[in-house]
């Protein structure tokens, strides 16, 4: 299958010599959700600003469906809805205005069923004729993707889309988000918020000072990267980890009623049996136990903090 | 061409206009009216006639001019500073448009609103003073192709402006005395010699001198000359607005 978005050799270094983007290689295929995780400074928003349009490329190509973003910009960019960082809104204008305007500047013609239909998908509609400037934060975030929606697009890029949302409006995005999906829309998000990538996202990249530094699969990352945590629920308190188990740097509750064990479900051996049997010898007895996934929060922390 | 984004973006600014009617209409009305009271009533009446015309009738077409060059300048600067001081300016770049696209949207809809408010400051000055236009196609010519100049010209300073107080600057230090100076009030052939070729060196002598014949068939300069000069404003300012939108200067990284 041929990428709908496809970034090579992307650098971009800016006029005071900071070289943002070093060398990015991305494809981006049709109907997945793609998220782009990376700490503050990282490149997200200036890759996704070079691909839409608003930044220029230093060196290398992107295409949108086959498109040149530059030689071929109209069709390229006619396919991507831009839904910024910032909330940049026309203050004065009313929510039907503002996104009927998108829909004209993106060269589409009329169609207010279609606009409709988006306000009403985002919980807008009753505030179709109100000014954008009486909306709160998060209305005005909605507006913005309603804008990125009204011309109907086949790629959808949001960056940070539930910053500063609450979590009952957060979760109402992700709903809309995987309606396009199924519409098969394709879509890139930027997030910090780890969870959000962790229940939306097909594909996990990772970037980091300016380079792709992980492009994976989430379930093969989780899998892949996932480091698991036992947590064995004792019987009777203990004082401290008796001094036979110091090998499996155990981690004793405040309580002393429950003991955890990291371990690494790629490594070859485990190590649980022979810690359960060393449990046993040491005569501590246990009445529960369970096991965690560490959260792609803690693989992303992980990564970034690599050397 | 992306008609429908011209569109959207000419209208948008149109409606822009209507929304801010008591600014952008109703006080630049307001002030000229004040003009004739003061200059044609009352100063007026103490000067009898330029070159056969009363003072009164002799500057309407500079008051016209006055009005559609400020106006110009600020709408046309106003209309593409603001995108870019809100942040929206981002959706303008990552449409499928062109630049020249753009420019017919944000320009033609400031030179619209300018030629609008010329007409009316025009009608205006009629309840003043008797009007008569001997040439109305070529002072419809001068109109129209003065608001679009300045507006490209406003276009290029909303460009260049990185704050509000730069977007005033060149307005109020450059173009309002210039205009002044260009005989909105007076003909040139009332200065000195030596006042009068200084003057020659100021542009807006020529679009005031060509408005002012397409009136009453009076000029201080030929006005083959007047439109030379004029056209020849229009073609430097798109040229600097073709070299923005080829660098991206000021508005892409």
């Amino acid at each position: 299958m041929s990428p709908i978005i496809s970034v090579s050799n992307l650098s971009k270094t800016y006029g005071s010599g900071f070289k943002a983007l070093k060398g990015i290689n991305l494809d981006i295929f049709k109907g997945e959700i793609f998220a782009l995780l990376g700490p503050n400074g990282a490149g997200k928003t200036t890759l996704i600003s070079i691909i839409c349009g608003i930044a220029n490329p230093s060196e290398g190509r992107v295409s949108i469906g086959g498109h040149d973003i530059i030689a071929d910009y109209r069709a390229a960019r006619s396919m991507i809805g831009l839904v910024p960082q910032e909330l940049h809104t026309d203050a004065f204008e009313t929510v039907w205005a503002t996104v009927s305007f998108s829909r004209g500047l993106f060269g589409k013609p009329k169609n207010p069923d279609h606009i409709e239909k988006v306000l009403k998908d985002l919980s807008l509609w009753d505030k179709k004729d109100s000014k954008i400037i009486t909306l709160s934060g998060g209305m005005k975030r909605r507006v913005m993707i309603a804008k990125a929606l009204s011309h109907e697009p086949q790629i959808l890029f949001l960056d940070e889309p539930t910053a500063g949302v609450d979590v009952e409006l957060r979760k109402g995005m992700w709903e809309v988000v995987r309606t396009l999906q199924a519409a098969g829309v394709t879509i890139i998000l930027t997030t910090h918020y780890i969870e959000e990538a962790e229940e939306m996202a097909d594909r996990i990249g990772v970037i980091n000072k300016g380079e792709i530094i992980l492009i994976e699969d989430k379930a093969t990352l989780m899998q892949k990267l996932g480091k698991k945590q036992l947590t064995l629920q004792l019987q009777s308190k203990l004082d401290a980890v008796p001094p036979a188990l110091a090998a499996y740097s155990l981690e004793l509750s405040d309580d002393g009623h429950a003991v955890t064990y990291d371990y690494d479900t790629k490594g070859d051996r485990t190590g649980i049996t022979s810690l359960l049997n060393d449990l046993r010898n040491a005569g501590v007895r246990i009445s529960d136990l369970d096991t965690r996934q560490s959260s792609l929060e803690d693989i992303f922390v992980s990564l970034v903090r690599a050397p | 061409m992306n008609y429908r984004a011209i569109r959207a973006i000419y209208l948008f600014e149109m409606a822009r206009t209507w929304r801010t009617l008591l600014q952008s209409i109703v006080s630049p009305v307001v002030s000229t009216s004040l003009y004739f009271v003061v200059f044609g009533a009352a100063i007026g009446s103490r000067i009898t006639e330029v070159e056969g015309v009363s003072y009164g009738t002799f500057i309407v077409p500079g008051l016209v001019m006055l009005s559609v060059l400020t106006q110009s300048i600020s709408n046309a600067s106003f209309g593409i500073y603001f995108p870019k001081f809100a942040g929206t300016i981002y959706e303008i770049l990552s449409a499928p448009i062109s630049y020249l696209e753009i420019v017919i949207g944000y320009v033609g809809a400031a030179a619209t609103k300018s030629i609008i408010l010329g007409l009316i400051i025009l009608a205006t000055a009629g309840l003043f003073v008797p009007l008569h236009i001997q040439h109305p196609v070529w002072m419809l010519t001068f109109l129209v192709l003065t608001a679009v100049t300045f507006s490209l010209f406003g276009f290029i300073i909303g460009i260049w402006a990185d704050g509000f107080e730069k977007l005033q600057m060149i307005p109020m230090l450059v173009v309002t005395p210039l205009t002044f100076l260009g005989g909105s009030f007076y003909s040139v052939n009332m200065l000195p010699s030596g006042w009068r070729t200084l003057t020659l060196f100021n542009p807006v002598v020529y679009l005031i001198s060509g408005f002012r014949w397409s009136f009453y068939e009076i000029a201080d300069v030929s006005v083959g000359l007047s439109l030379g000069m004029t056209a020849g404003f229009l073609i430097a300012c798109m040229v600097i607005v073709a070299w923005i939108f080829r660098t991206g200067y000021r508005l892409k990284n």
